[in-house]
């Protein structure tokens, strides 16, 4: 009845590992040598890819809770799926843990208000705008990094254990109780899917502040999510896992995937508009460091940043507009992964301009593509893992029945 | 005339699997997995709404160039006032909006006049009841050579039907 891992994902899972641990280490000695800076480049990896998988572990239980929240029935045969993915969360929050720390010791320095001296009044290294945000920065920036712990390992752990409880017992009582505690979930995510795209992504932009950010940062949390969630359905359909999934869920799926890559693109162009059109100089730094070199002439991040929006854009869009495209597994594989990757280089992005000064970058390595392959192996171990514990269909969700004549 | 359309489904599926060609079906609702049993093709109105909004899209960019740019240069906040690329991210919005506004507007009118329900128009329903809770399947004996007007009757007669009217239409 249990999902067995096919000793290939499991092969390729550890391969992926290894081509990690290999990338890792290559670019740990390797990375010195660019500029030097105690391989900055090494730990704005880890930043990268530490929140993209993290992110993606969010994305599910987000829209876990908004299941239980909306009293979603046709997702109710998949919630499994969501329930494998956010199994990550935990690791990768621990994760997120060790980067944060090791950047407060000085380790790396991602994030340059982790920097004591730039409190210092009347020092050379003194930053005025810096300090002012010390407040935020201060010990409360550690209350929050405890919170995010205690609540998404809290709400992760809550809602594996209620719903396998659910199997045993049957009944609505716990279905009632995850709509509440899901409900509540989501007034927590509000909250804190701002702050902690602000604490570990637009902070490393010290001196920048956007409040569309936050709201950018979570729609591509989730983009990412809803793909590899409709890529994970039709593979396991596929492979026969689930044979109550009909092209309707199918379709539905891709309608959150080609919905929320509208808003991803629609909240990318309001922050760049508005910065653009005011054209204020604190707020135009973000953009110029992207666009423009440091002498002149176009930024090398320039034809990424613009060909990742496009694609993320365009592509769904135009490609899966149509009825026929969104209940076509080609049409959704073949759009599904390029966005994926897409939105990896979207959170590169994020990072890299500002952790990387603009002098010290020499081009993209080899070797981040390898770390973008650890990070995915250590995912899909875990996704995996997660999936083969327990029936791959709920067994007494109350809208299974429901589910299983989904129709649109 | 049927009372349910669980009722009026099953006769549907019934009379096609005798090969009777059903005509239309009136209904105050829309009744789910009806419309591939009587052979209803899928609308095309998706395609026409693209196609609007792809007009509108060109239209408003066009009428910028032609506002904002030949006709009468803008300069707005010293923004690039003689190039619609370099402006483009000011346009976006109205295109946007002009975009939607076609794109639903036109859907719109195509859906009123394909179904000949614009205001003023007459009704071409034959009974007022699908309006409330009733629900009609209509059969053509034109459209049914191999079935003759007493079969089909006794056909629809099998079924669980509530009301049955016979008209001669010219």
């Amino acid at each position: 009845m249990n999902f067995v891992i096919p000793g290939k994902v499991k092969t390729l899972s550890y391969i992926l590992m290894a081509i990690g641990v290999i990338a890792l280490i290559w670019g740990y000695i390797q990375g010195g040598g660019e500029g030097g800076d105690h391989h900055q480049r090494w730990w704005s990896n880890m930043v990268v890819d530490g929140f993209f998988f993290l992110a993606i572990g969010l994305g599910a239980m987000f829209f876990y809770a908004l299941q239980y929240a909306a009293e979603v029935g046709w997702s109710s045969q998949i919630k499994r799926l969501f329930e494998a993915m956010f199994s990550y969360v935990p690791v990768g929050l621990v994760l997120m843990m060790i980067i944060v720390i090791a950047g407060q010791f000085g380790i790396h320095h991602s994030w340059h208000w982790m920097d004591s001296s730039v409190y210092e009044q009347g020092t050379d290294t003194y930053d005025a705008i810096i300090a002012n945000k010390k407040p935020y920065f201060g010990w409360f920036f550690w209350v929050r990094q405890v919170a995010y712990l205690a609540v998404f390992i809290f709400f992760a752990r809550f809602f594996r254990k209620q719903s396998l409880l659910e199997d045993q017992v049957g009944g609505t009582e716990i279905h009632y109780k995850l709509f509440r505690r899901g409900a509540l979930f989501l007034v927590f995510f509000a909250v804190f899917s701002s702050t902690m795209a602000w604490d570990w992504l637009m902070s490393i932009d010290t001196h920048w502040f956007s409040t569309m950010y936050g709201w950018y940062v979570f729609s591509g949390m989730w983009v990412t999510c809803m793909i590899f969630a409709t890529l994970l359905t039709l593979w396991l359909r596929h492979k026969g896992h689930l044979p109550h999934i009909n092209d309707s869920h199918v379709h539905d799926l891709t309608k959150w995937m080609f919905a929320i890559s509208m808003l991803w693109s629609y909240l990318w162009f309001c922050q760049f508009m508005l910065i653009w059109y005011s054209n204020i100089p604190e707020e135009v730094q973000y953009f110029t460091t992207r666009f423009f070199g440091e002498h002149g002439g176009s930024s090398p991040y320039l034809v990424p940043f613009m060909l990742m929006f496009f694609i993320n854009f365009a592509l769904p869009f135009y490609m899966l507009i149509a009825r026929d495209a969104k209940r076509n597994p080609t049409f959704i594989i073949g759009v599904g992964i390029i966005i994926f990757i897409s939105h990896f280089v979207d959170v590169y992005l994020l990072v890299i301009p500002g952790t990387i000064h603009m002098h010290d970058f020499h081009g993209f390595q080899w070797w981040e593509w390898g770390t973008f392959a650890g990070f995915f192996g250590l995912f899909l171990m875990f996704t995996m893992r997660a999936l083969s514990k327990a029936p791959l269909v709920p067994v007494n969700h109350p809208f299974l029945d429901e589910s299983k004549h989904h129709q649109i | 005339m049927y009372d349910d359309e669980g009722k009026l489904l099953a006769a549907a599926e019934k009379l096609v699997g005798q090969g009777i060609r059903v005509k239309d079906v009136f209904s105050p609702f829309p009744i789910h997995g009806l419309d591939p049993v009587i052979g209803v093709k899928r609308t095309r109105l998706a395609i026409c709404s693209f196609m609007y909004a792809t007009g509108g899209t060109i239209l408003a960019l066009l009428g910028m160039w032609y506002f904002m740019i030949y006709d009468w240069p803008m300069n707005i906040g010293g923004k690039p006032s003689f190039s619609l690329i370099e402006n483009l991210p000011a346009f976006v919005p109205v295109t946007f909006e002009f975009s939607v506004f076609c794109g639903a507007h036109g859907m719109a009118i195509t859906y009123l006049i394909r179904n000949k329900t614009l205001p003023g128009m007459p009704a071409c329903n034959p009974d007022p009841r699908t309006t409330d809770d009733k629900f009609v399947l209509e059969i053509a004996s034109s459209q049914n050579h191999g079935h003759d007007v007493d079969a089909l009757e006794a056909a629809l007669k099998d079924t669980d039907i509530m009301e049955l009217s016979i008209k001669e239409l010219a």
